[in-house]
């Protein structure tokens, strides 16, 4: 090394280091470091490779991600949770804004306006859209968030049962289980119609009790299914003194009721898909709403609200109802949570503003369309049931192979050759679906691209 | 002097304007119209929104405008230093964001099939030994969104653990120190311990007298992290650990503090058994104005099979998921982690190496002693317990309270003004009037000087003009925020009040354009 130093760090050496060291009147670093005990001490260098220069790191990885195939080079039909949408330019370059990017949780609130206020304008949009009393600035995921409004449900209603549809993902049922085993939750599942594909009402039923706490409904399911029963829901939920839990696609509220009308009481989503890139499925953005006060009170996670400054003249925002929190309630919180998805809160808000509207419902109709375009172009191939249900799609739908000597396995090695990304396999998770696989359409798959799909399959499938 | 900007930037509702768009989705091609009829008729009346959604209208210029506005009123590591004590906001190098813009990254989906995907995996394999290396532990998952999140996965495993011994129905019992981070007892609590307290002695640091007495047959586990909250290092760590394990308890390592101890102390050797880090802490992840973090969580030997599904393997040419952990607890979360920030962190390691990890500790505790001495030197501050401090310290403005009325939320306050962050205030809660101070290695001696300076400068004006620092900050985007007003049931607000003519509109019109094909 010709320099001592480092580009990270400052007073690594030189005249800064000389400076601090004589300051303190000490030689070397290590006198700081004399009360640690001998035993415990690292002895060695770590074995850790680096001290490259910046050229050569990013040349290092780079080198190493070369090696993945990305949507932008296979044609890609996977979501079940992470979803290749488009992400405005403008999203990203706010996301960039190192103003935002590089700070955190905004404790001191008169320095961090910026953050408080988009992070309340965040909270708003979602509201609006989905017709709650609040909204909370993120949780890590979908699934986390599902697991929190479980531990709501269970505070609020005083009751130890959590009913969740059987056509849930199976991550989100573990993190779920997770959640919720620990404190004695017991959580269940309820069934779906095979032919229809709505969720099965007279289990529900059968199965909702006065020891239920919430059952979860999800709209679209995670079949794909736009079911017209799920509004009936919140009010079977009500009729027992359960609460009902909403899982919501982002998106599609640009053209769905919002959950709140029909009778939702606390609201979840993963908003990955109005924030950022897939990401190889993580950060993701936990979405989190409810309606009332009682809710309000157990919901865990940063709230912002829109005040004052103390001679009332000027408008400002600052983290509200901390007391649920572990930083002043330790033990007694809501949650753990801390640090959060902020960031991906951000690109949201950016993503709704810059769509609106017209820009939402568009979005929907571009994606449905899509949707059954490719159900269209699949629907006759020999040996399949495509769509495996009869209800209306919305970005993902399953396909079954019903000859036997096909397999999604196969299939999907098959589409990997052709440079294709296959959808899901519910194989394992699903076997009362025999060979299935879960196949999503985005905005980002051009009619060429399910063409080929379409093509390919009839290929493999010898049609 | 300092002067943050001040917009006074309208809310986005209040600039929408009917008819504006800041971004065209691409619509379905003819062909596909054609193909598919009047598909959006299939959606269930039921399920169908009434009017248009509810969101504001403009441009991508006035959205573009609006959020840069606001990102001036924002301070940040970028624009100067930010010493909130046990968070750690180091400088995030630019090379590390350059790393994750690429298709190859941002472009895969988690479901892909392995042999597309052998990029990520190699390098999140790479990382997890590095990992391993740097704490000592044997095996560590990326999964955890953050340090809570790992402290979570942490106590999940420690039941796993004693449930696998027969013993959950007995151990019940979480111990943590009185200086913890909130989210030790927190994460015990949400995972269905009954969490117990330990008291700290003179020094600062766990009482072992008082720990013996508390340990047992109910004990789960003791969460710690170290150097501990004040900043000072556990001395008797492995006596704790001693007592803790022929408790039959587990010991576990709160990683926020670790930056000071790289390269120089590994908490494997100190016999934890489980620990969790932050990368956006010790590894230089920006912190995104609360997250996205990420929690690695390592564990030893012993507790490999409680780890969270799926582990990635290497036969010696290709990487693989592995299912197949006997007692996994299964997921913690979707998916596998906050990739983004594991590929940020190991671009940081990589541009370190062990030398530089070494420096970074070490510079970190020689910063917070310079700042330390020339703060005490001033005769201002008390330092409660004992002098040795690595990473971080905790100041009492008890007796200027006192004296003057100025809480240590007033000094804070006063320092923004100065065009510095303000310390952490009132935590931990052993201090009173605390400002919990942490400068990383990525301060300058100027912006240490600065610092100093204007810890000791709002501290002699609290003597001589207390209204001037009761009433701060002034040079900030907004002066002082009601908070109470803020949280009171009677003026909370969380979302904005959307004007009936904005309302109106929206419900008179169709929401959807209704395929015409």
């Amino acid at each position: 090394m010709a320099s001592d130093g480092h580009p990270f760090i400052p007073n690594a050496g030189g005249e800064a280091r000389r400076k601090l060291l004589g300051s303190l009147g000490i030689e070397s670093v290590e006198q700081l470091y004399s009360d640690i005990p001998k035993e415990v001490r690292l002895n060695r260098p770590l074995k850790v490779a680096g001290f490259y220069p910046e050229q050569e790191v990013r040349s290092r990885i780079e080198q190493l991600l070369q090696q993945n195939k990305s949507a932008a080079e296979y044609n890609i039909f996977l979501g079940a949770g992470v979803y290749n949408h488009y992400i405005p330019a403008a999203v990203k370059a706010i996301m960039a804004r190192t103003e935002f990017q590089t700070s955190y949780t905004p404790y001191q609130a008169e320095i961090s306006q910026g953050l408080l206020q988009v992070l309340f304008e965040f909270e708003s949009m979602i509201r609006d859209l989905t017709g709650v009393d609040a909204v909370n600035s993120s949780l890590y995921d979908g699934s986390t968030a599902l697991g929190e409004a479980a531990r709501m449900a269970v505070r609020v209603t005083g009751r130890y049962k959590i009913l969740v549809p059987r056509n849930i993902h199976p991550d989100k049922l573990s993190v779920l289980r997770n959640y919720t085993e620990p404190v004695g939750i017991r959580v269940e599942t309820y069934g779906y119609d095979g032919e229809t594909g709505y969720l099965n009402i007279d289990d529900l039923k059968s199965k909702l009790s006065v020891e239920t706490a919430a059952v979860l409904c999800e709209v679209p399911s995670f079949f794909g299914i736009l079911d017209p029963n799920a509004t009936d829901v919140p009010s079977l939920c009500h009729e027992k003194g359960a609460l009902s839990i909403i899982g919501f696609d982002p998106i599609s509220l640009g053209a769905l009721k919002p959950p709140g009308d029909y009778g939702a009481d606390i609201v979840v989503a993963e908003g990955q898909s109005i924030s950022s890139e897939m990401n190889f499925g993580g950060p993701g953005l936990g979405i989190l709403g409810c309606r009332g006060d009682n809710l309000l009170r157990q919901m865990p996670g940063r709230l912002i609200g829109m005040t004052t400054t103390t001679d009332g003249k000027d408008r400002a925002f600052s983290m509200v109802l901390q007391t649920r929190e572990q930083h002043i309630r330790r033990e007694k919180a809501t949650s753990n949570i801390c640090t959060n998805e902020a960031l991906l809160g951000i690109g949201a808000a950016a993503y709704l503003a810059l769509l609106g509207p017209g820009g939402l419902s568009q979005l929907f109709e571009t994606i449905m369309i899509k949707t059954n375009y490719a159900i269209r172009r699949l629907e006759d191939l020999p040996g399949t049931l495509i769509p495996r249900f009869s209800g209306a799609h919305y970005q993902e739908f399953v396909m079954t192979f019903q000859d036997s000597k096909q397999s999604v396995e196969k299939v999907n090695r098959e589409f990997l050759s052709a440079g294709i990304h296959g959808g899901k396999s519910l194989v394992k998770d699903f076997p009362e679906l025999g060979q299935s696989a879960l196949i999503c359409i985005t905005e980002m798959n051009s009619a060429e691209a399910i063409d080929k799909l379409a093509a390919k399959a009839k290929n493999v499938l010898g049609a | 002097m300092f002067r943050q900007a001040s917009w006074n930037e309208p809310l986005l509702i209040e600039k929408s304007q009917p008819g504006k768009v800041g971004h065209l989705p691409v619509r379905a091609s003819g062909e596909e119209r054609k193909v598919v009829g009047n598909v959006l008729s299939q959606i269930p009346n039921t399920l169908r929104r009434r009017g248009a959604p509810p969101l504001p209208e403009l441009s991508e210029p006035e959205v573009v405008r609006h959020f840069t506005r606001l990102s001036q009123e924002n301070f940040s590591p970028d624009l100067g230093i930010y010493p909130l004590g046990s968070c750690t906001m180091k400088y995030n190098p630019k090379s590390s964001e350059l790393a994750v813009q690429t298709h190859k990254l941002e472009k895969i989906h988690p479901e892909q099939d392995e042999s597309t995907v052998q990029g990520i995996l190699a390098l999140m394999y790479d990382l997890e030994r590095m990992l391993a290396e740097i704490t000592g532990m044997s095996r560590i998952t990326l999964q955890p969104a953050a340090g809570a999140h790992g402290e979570y996965l942490g106590c999940l495993i420690i039941r796993a653990y004693h449930r696998s011994k027969g013993e959950l129905d007995q151990r019940t019992e979480m111990i943590v120190p009185d200086s913890a981070h909130g989210t030790n007892p927190a994460s015990a609590a949400m995972a269905g311990f009954k969490v117990l307290v330990v008291p700290s002695n003179t020094e600062g640091m766990v009482d072992l007298g008082e720990l013996q007495k508390v340990v047992g047959d109910h004990t789960a586990g003791l969460m710690i992290t170290n150097p501990n909250t004040l900043g000072i290092f556990e001395k008797q760590i492995v006596e704790i650990a001693k007592v803790v394990h022929r408790a039959g308890g587990l010991l576990y390592y709160d990683g926020a503090n670790f930056n000071p101890l790289l390269g120089k102390v590994r908490p494997g050797d100190m016999g934890f058994d489980i620990i969790h880090l932050n990368l956006h802490k010790t590894f230089a992840t920006p912190h995104g104005g609360g997250g996205p973090g990420a929690g690695p969580v390592g564990v030893t030997n012993s507790l490999e099979r409680f780890l969270p599904v799926p582990l990635i393997e290497f036969d010696g040419k290709t990487y693989h998921y592995n299912y197949n952990v006997a007692e996994s607890v299964g997921k913690i979360r979707a998916f596998l982690g906050n990739i983004g920030i594991l590929v940020r962190a190991y671009a940081y390691i990589l541009n370190l190496g062990a030398d530089g990890l070494k420096m970074v500790a070490e510079t970190a505790v020689l910063n917070t002693n310079y700042l330390l001495s020339k703060v005490l030197a001033s005769g201002s501050y008390l330092l409660p317990f004992t002098r040795a401090r690595k990473h971080e310290f905790v100041l009492s403005a008890k007796g200027l309270s006192t004296l003057t009325g100025v809480r240590a939320m007033d000094l804070a306050k006063r320092m923004l003004d100065l065009g510095v962050h303000a310390p952490t205030t009132y935590f931990p809660q052993i201090v009173d009037e605390a400002l919990m101070v942490e400068v990383p290695e990525t301060e300058s001696l100027q912006d240490l000087d600065q610092l100093a300076d204007a810890l000791i400068a709002v501290f002699k004006e609290a003597k001589t003009d207390p209204e001037a620092v009761k009433s701060a900050p002034h040079q900030t985007s907004v002066t002082r925020i009601d908070d109470v007003k803020a949280s009171h049931p009677r003026t909370l607000t969380l979302h904005w009040s959307r004007p009936s003519s904005v309302k109106d509109a929206e419900n008179n019109r169709e929401p959807l354009t209704l395929v015409n094909c």
